[in-house]
């Protein structure tokens, strides 16, 4: 649909990718929403996916209790909603993943305080 | 001197003389140069004077009626400060809703003022132009009232030193924000749609109710003043409201699937910034009112109900996010409570877990979810700030496209999930927390990929103040961040255990009550 307005409208996007210091990439860890939402994150594209994980992620999930018992081999992943299966060993880019993607990964076993999802 | 002695007028004929005779025909310019606004959102109008105006104010009566009521609030305002009224609270936690309430709502009842003012100027008719203009003094009075009564709060507390600085800036206030400069880059029919009608009429007792009897409740009697002056404002304002959209729909046919679709859009984006008032009902007033969830079930799911039935025979149907939001209504105040827990360092009021005493009520209130699903949650925080450990989330969150919240609302089906939806528009990706919000982008992404998302905005650095220097070593971002929205760190932000407001409010109690 158009926009209704009384002329010409027409703006550039406001978060086009060349505006972030890195490409910003959505992480959520399903059943642990003591994280309220998603989160959102740059990483450089040529961070490798296995470094994102045991690198950046204890400063960012370390603090829930379930955190110390995550098996990186045992997750499964998921990017936008769609089950998918990145290369622990390849780079962000390399993966396939762009600006403003959606990824998330599930730890089997793992389902929050007192299984509450939380 | 002769005096002349007139027959007194009648309230119908005082009306017709004061306003709608004091209209004209321009004739020395085009009409659709004088009313430029009323064609391009396709909305047809052909009989200005069939609008009904049933309260007939004329500005004499008006100016006369406020006056009084002016002189009776700032007796109050004026007792209340005098007294010390503030030590009268419950509980200094309340104060934070009025912190709330400053920063998120005030800047609204300013912005009304100005919109009601533009589309009082753009509309041809001289009623809704008159009822318009009084509607528009009516909210700048508002917002005046409203800062007036809580700066004695100022004297005493933090946190309400910034609020204009920090409407325009702080994350949780693009919220309010973004939905009210929504409504006024409107045109003025969906404007009148949106805060006349979705707005003042469908949802403002779930916003200003709570907020006022929640002061009643728990001794505030400044906030509770300013609140019933405003409230015998409210019935002439949801009077415009419901014959503006009547009148709409009676001109033309044509005009239905617009009004329906701005009853869809205005529902969902007004539903989604009443998330702040659910949880300040549930988890920040000492003493509760009512849950949120029964503030809906007589508000929007009764009165709104009987609303929509009666509005059936125009064609119009129920907001298509009114059963979503019939669901969640177990769930919104605790799920958003936590976004504030987990980001309590960069608001400028304090968070806190509940207490025993409180989850019992939340237990009861809400019997088949709470236990469940947030009692878990809190208990792990209470322990963990007990060893020292009180959680503060310092990663940023990923917001909504449309409302710009934190993304945590679930599935309508599955409180357990968090709910994503996508759109691509031009080789861009945006991203949306419910149907609602993804489909009022559909509608219109041109203006929604303009959104201001406070998160991209600090990743771009453009929330620092002009001073800072990203290249020194000890650069600390967050810190930053909370310079520039004057957020003054231990004393505004963080858990009201460790605030000096709590500590004040203590102290000034004892002396107040002792020696
Ligand atoms: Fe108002
Ligand atoms: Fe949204």
């Amino acid at each position: 649909m158009a926009v209704t307005a009384i002329g010409a409208y027409e703006f550039a996007p406001k978060d086009s990718v060349d505006k972030f210091p890195a490409p910003l990439l959505y992480v959520c860890w399903e059943d642990h929403k003591m994280f309220c939402s998603p989160f959102a994150v740059p990483f450089p594209p040529t961070l490798k996916f296995g470094d994102m994980c045991k690198g950046a992620f204890p400063g960012i999930f370390g603090a829930h209790p379930d955190f110390a018992k995550v098996d990186w081999d045992q997750t499964q992943w998921f990017k936008s909603g769609r089950p998918w299966r990145p290369d622990m060993d390849k780079t962000l880019a390399e993966n396939g993943l762009g600006h403003k993607d959606v990824i998330r990964f599930r730890t089997p076993g793992l389902t929050g305080l007192s299984g509450s999802a939380f | 001197m002769d005096i002349k002695v007139n027959k007194k007028l009648g309230l119908k004929e005082r009306y017709n003389l004061m306003t709608r005779d004091l209209a004209w025909t321009p004739t020395y310019q085009a009409f659709k140069d004088v009313y430029p606004y009323m064609q391009y959102e396709g909305i047809k109008i052909h009989d200005w004077d069939k609008f009904e105006d049933p309260f007939r104010m004329t500005m004499d009566a008006y100016w006369k009626y406020q006056a009084e009521k002016e002189r009776k609030l700032y007796a109050i305002i004026d007792a209340f400060t005098q007294n010390n009224g503030h030590l009268g609270v419950t509980d200094a936690r309340y104060i934070n809703t009025l912190k709330l309430f400053l920063t998120g709502v005030s800047p609204l009842e300013y912005m009304a003022h100005r919109g009601f003012a533009h589309v009082g100027r753009a509309f041809p008719g001289a009623g809704p132009r008159v009822a318009c203009l009084m509607q528009s003094l009516d909210e700048i009075r508002h917002a005046q009232t409203q800062i007036h009564s809580m700066s004695n709060y100022n004297k005493h507390y933090n946190g309400f030193q910034n609020w204009r600085h920090q409407h325009d800036r702080v994350w949780y206030l693009s919220v309010p924000k973004s939905f009210f400069d929504d409504a006024i880059t409107a045109g003025p029919f969906e404007f009148m749609i949106a805060i006349g009608f979705a707005f003042e009429y469908v949802l403002t007792n779930l916003l200003f109710v709570p907020f006022i009897s929640g002061a009643a409740y728990n001794g505030d009697m400044g906030a509770m003043a300013f609140g019933f002056s405003a409230q015998s404002d409210e019935s002439r304002h949801m009077t415009l409201g419901l014959e503006i959209i009547k009148f709409i729909l009676e001109q033309d046919p044509d005009n239905l699937p617009i009004v329906q679709h701005w009853i869809d859009k205005w529902f969902w984006r007004g539903y989604r910034v009443l998330t702040l008032v659910a949880m300040m009902m549930d988890y920040m007033l000492p003493k509760r009112v009512m849950s949120w969830k029964e503030a809906w079930e007589i508000y929007a799911e009764q009165n709104g109900g009987a609303l929509f039935a009666d509005l059936a025979r125009y064609g119009v149907k129920a907001p298509a996010g009114l059963a979503q939001a019939c669901k969640d209504k177990d769930h919104l105040s605790h799920q958003a409570w936590n976004v504030f827990y987990n980001y309590a360092a960069a608001a400028p009021f304090h968070t806190w877990a509940p207490s025993e005493a409180d989850m019992k009520w939340l237990s009861e209130k809400y019997p088949d979810t709470f236990d469940k699903y947030y009692r878990p949650l809190w208990e792990h925080y209470a322990k963990e700030q007990k060893e020292g450990r009180r959680f503060y989330n310092t990663t940023l969150p990923m917001l909504c496209q449309t409302c710009q919240i934190p993304m945590f609302f679930t599935e309508p089906d599955d409180p357990t999930k968090v709910a994503y939806r996508e759109s691509d528009y031009k080789g861009e990706k945006y991203h949306f927390c419910s149907d609602g919000c993804k489909n009022i982008f559909d509608h219109e992404p041109e203006k929604y990929i303009q959104s201001w998302l406070p998160v991209h905005q600090i990743y771009q650095g453009n929330c620092f103040c002009p001073d800072v220097d990203p290249s020194k070593p000890d650069f600390n971002p967050l810190a930053e961040v909370l310079r520039w929205y004057k957020i003054t760190w231990g004393e505004d932000n963080l858990d009201y255990a460790d605030s000096p407001d709590k500590k004040n409010f203590e102290q000034w109690r004892v002396q107040a009550t002792g020696n």
